[in-house]
């Protein structure tokens, strides 16, 4: 053998061992890959499906909209290139923009959108109100079709673009034909990524590659609106239930985002110069106290009131929180900061008075019995939540028992309409990010359509339903304001469907290797560069 | 033997039936429900409704009980209430980081503890021994997570050497499949090698008393001869007894090093399935676990033979 054959059989054999050893360079470190640690597990695949808001973010990145919210809240065009609505606002034609294919290579077609808007009118409260109003919807051609109400609604484009869940994603026909209580059987978006399945391991990593395909908008990239440009090849979610471990994770240089770093973290991470900190959220999260309004003694308005006049919002915040640099003291029902904040009604819950709330409780006849308070340990917001309200319920002299349980056992529990000792309830914490409450169509916390149609806790006030009819209607904005202004005062002076405590704020971290993440209440992936 | 291996392996299907019976029942009276947790917080009751009809949770429980048995036995473990995909796929995505962890855990802690048990036998009473019953009661006493997440900062925050979590296949490298597993497995065999050290001295104690040792020494042999080749295999039976039960505690601590270390392993799954009551995924991965238990203790049992020559089967 020669010595360039041995030269060769040597190089061969290192490529060889390097290879197998998993040392050689490989494309894959060619790929800009960005990794996120999301808020949650993903575990299921439709957005129409679930209203779990990772299974929107999912829908975000491989599905498409009509229409979208900019940064501003403003409804701008997305998939929708063209649109037009007759003068006496009866009849909508939209048109598709150019360039939109499915994930497999078919053109997006009009009568696709009118199957996505059908099925989703089946499951989302925005989506049902607007099929009300709906009386016909069809395909013109490929890429035109027609909205005709019964009579002049509002909230048409608001609907279409609405951001949180459940967000309006068009889908396949022979997807948006499947039962609407039914899962899809596959992921095929015209977004710009494609979902990954083989590499889907449910309860670790979620897969996106870039769909080369997709034609952005020309607009720049503003929240869930204008251009979706993608500029890594590939997103991993890496889901890492520890936040201990996220951080080192993340400090590490193994992730590049983490969406919901835990509040105890944030002084630490602040510290840290690779590490960026921001909320990119600006309407945050909204506190819920929800009172049962079908039993004794929430079931009388004196006692819900009296809620408003013991509930300190601080409190609440500096528990769950603890930064007054992340939450704000916000009695309003449709969220501060926006164009429905109102500040009508808002006295009781903006002032504490403990003697007032034990006046109120004892003019709906309480007498020392006993209040079902569920406690969801697995959740510490909630859990400390819980807490604050067992002691402020003592204060005022109710009697109080605390039920500590899964959040799992929680959200059944909170379903049965039972007396509380016969295993229902009288109080359970929950909260909604600001997108989902800002539009009183939108926030099913206020509904007050009672055992048929309310969220749990079930409140019945037929004026709030008449009230968020002619929201609905209403195109006005002032108008609308007016509406929103006089639905407030109302749902604080009777119904107090639940009692708001305070309005918080979730910072994400990031290296400072990123640049372009969008401000918006929904994180978005596109747009965001790694350098 | 083999009539008594056989008799075992017929033995193990009543107690995988009680394990199966027990487990459904559990699950199903146990406060709860799938069908609120898909449809998210923000849905309505009549729609979780629908989803719960949907998914056959509005039946009653002896009817899904004889549904999931009938699938079981044509080997179906059924699908995943939430991500819709079948069972024996999503143990088969996890089996191999589980399966790693293990191994890597149950070769450091033999590799160590025992050496370490049998020396401390040897040098009874003096510094060695103390030392290494010191280290046995902190093994003991100091929770994984603790160690686990001071190796994280030793090692991969401020060293470097390791990954802080995630795992690796063994298909992308060895080299990086075995940085991914090293600082789980050595928080996990902190417990194990201490298990084993004990039981080992403790072993080897009480067999250095006996004649045969005193014989072996008075005709001359070395110590290591004595204690490798005459004290160790005399002490063996607590040794792989204390291992097998080792083995099968191992399923409870991968639960925990798992989630410390973001390894994507059955562990990390059975408490997802359960905080999301998928209840399919749980049924099937208990009684992996059930069978995996079952399985260990038959081999531990089988390896008394080849310690001791008087066992028999």
């Amino acid at each position: 053998m020669t010595m360039r054959r041995l030269q060769s059989a040597a190089v061969a054999l290192a490529f060889g061992v390097t290879t197998a050893l998993g040392l050689a360079p490989g494309a894959a470190q060619a790929e800009k890959v960005l990794r996120i640690v999301p808020h949650a597990d993903l575990k299921n695949l439709d957005p129409i499906w679930t209203t779990a808001y990772i299974t929107r973010n999912h829908g975000y990145m491989v599905y498409d909209t009509l229409f979208a919210v900019d940064e501003n809240l403003n409804v701008q065009p997305q998939m929708v290139g063209d649109w037009s609505v007759s003068d006496d606002g009866i009849v909508y034609t939209f048109t598709l923009r150019d360039g939109l294919m499915w994930h497999d290579g078919d053109p997006v077609t009009a009568a696709d959108c009118v199957a996505s808007i059908q099925r989703w009118g089946k499951r989302d409260g925005m989506g049902q109100k607007l099929i009300q109003f709906t009386k016909e919807l069809v395909a013109v051609d490929d890429k035109t079709f027609t909205l005709t109400l019964n009579e002049p609604y509002g909230l048409v484009l608001a609907s279409l673009g609405k951001i949180s869940s459940n967000t309006p994603f068009m889908m396949k026909q022979e997807h948006a034909e499947v039962d609407a209580f039914e899962q899809v059987p596959a992921v095929v978006g015209s977004g710009p990524f494609k979902f990954v399945k083989d590499e889907w391991v449910p309860g670790s990593k979620i897969v996106y590659v870039k769909n080369e395909d997709y034609v952005p908008r020309s607009e720049p990239a503003s929240a869930a609106a204008g251009g979706k440009v993608v500029k890594v090849d590939r997103v991993e979610w890496v889901y890492i239930p520890d936040p201990a471990t996220t951080m080192n994770a993340l400090v590490n240089g193994e992730v590049d985002l983490w969406e919901t770093p835990a509040v105890d973290m944030v002084p630490l991470l602040e510290n840290q110069e690779d590490i960026e900190l921001a909320v990119i959220d600006p309407l945050g999260t909204q506190g819920w106290l929800r009172p049962n309004h079908l039993h004794f003694p929430f079931n009388h308005p004196s006692a819900r009131k009296a809620l408003l006049y013991a509930v300190n919002q601080e409190d609440y915040l500096r528990a769950i929180v603890g930064d007054p640099k992340l939450y704000r003291v916000c009695p309003a029902y449709f969220i501060c900061g926006t164009p429905n904040e109102s500040s009508v009604g808002v006295e009781a819950l903006a002032s504490v008075d403990h003697d007032k709330a034990r006046a109120l409780l004892k003019e709906a006849g309480y007498n020392g019995e006993k209040i079902i308070l569920m406690q969801p340990t697995d959740i510490p917001v909630l859990n400390n939540a819980s807490l604050v309200t067992a002691q402020v319920l003592r204060d005022i002299g109710m009697d109080v028992e605390v039920q500590a349980m899964d959040w799992s056992t929680l959200t059944s529990r909170r379903a049965e309409q039972k007396a509380p000792a016969d295993g229902g309830w009288n109080i359970f914490h929950t909260y909604s990010t600001g997108a989902d409450v800002t539009s009183p169509i939108a926030n099913i916390g206020i509904s007050g359509g009672g055992t048929e149609s309310a969220w749990f806790g079930w409140p019945t006030d037929a004026k709030t339903e008449e009230l968020r009819d002619m929201y609905a209607r209403e195109a006005d904005p002032a108008k609308q304001k007016a509406i929103i202004d006089e639905l407030q005062g109302r749902l604080f002076d009777e119904v107090v469907p639940y009692v708001n405590y305070g309005q918080w704020f979730q910072p994400v971290a990031w290296r400072k290797e990123l640049s372009g993440v969008l401000v918006s209440p929904v994180p978005f992936f596109w747009n965001i560069e790694k350098n | 033997m083999y009539a008594y291996v056989m008799r075992r392996i017929v033995a193990t299907i009543p107690v995988m039936a009680v394990v199966g019976i027990f487990v459904f029942l559990l699950l199903h009276l146990t406060p709860g429900d799938p069908a609120a947790i898909i449809a998210g917080d923000y849905a309505s009751p009549a729609d979780i409704e629908k989803i719960r009809a949907r998914l056959g949770l509005d039946q009653p429980v002896h009817v899904q009980f004889a549904r999931w048995v009938s699938h079981l036995a044509q080997g179906d473990l059924g699908v995943s209430i939430f991500s819709n995909l079948p069972v024996s796929k999503l143990i088969g995505q996890r089996l191999e980081p589980t399966l790693a962890l293990c191994v890597l855990t149950t070769i450091l802690s033999i590799v160590i503890a025992v050496p370490l048990g049998v020396f401390a036998a040897w040098r009874a009473g003096t510094l060695v021994d103390r030392a290494t019953m010191v280290f046995a009661v902190l093994g003991f006493s100091v929770p994984i997570f603790v160690i686990g997440y001071i190796l994280m900062y030793v090692f991969a925050i401020e060293l470097r050497w390791f990954p802080a979590q995630g795992y690796k296949p063994i298909g992308d490298g060895f080299f990086p499949f075995l940085r991914s597993i090293v600082l789980p497995s050595l928080a996990l065999a902190t417990l194990y090698t201490a298990l084993i050290a004990r039981i080992s001295r403790a072993s080897v104690l009480e067999v250095l008393t006996e004649d045969y040792i005193r014989t072996a020494q008075a005709k001359g042999l070395s110590s290591p001869v004595v204690l490798m080749r005459h004290a160790l295999k005399n002490a063996a039976v607590p040794i792989v007894t204390i291992i097998g039960i080792g083995i099968a505690l191992l399923i409870g601590g991968v639960v925990v090093t798992e989630s410390v270390f973001n390894i994507p392993g059955l562990g990390r799954l059975t408490v997802d399935a359960i905080l999301h009551r998928d209840y399919p995924v749980i049924q099937a991965i208990i009684l992996v676990f059930s069978g995996v238990y079952v399985f260990i203790n038959l081999i531990a049992d089988l390896t008394y033979t080849l310690f001791d020559p008087r066992i028999r089967y």
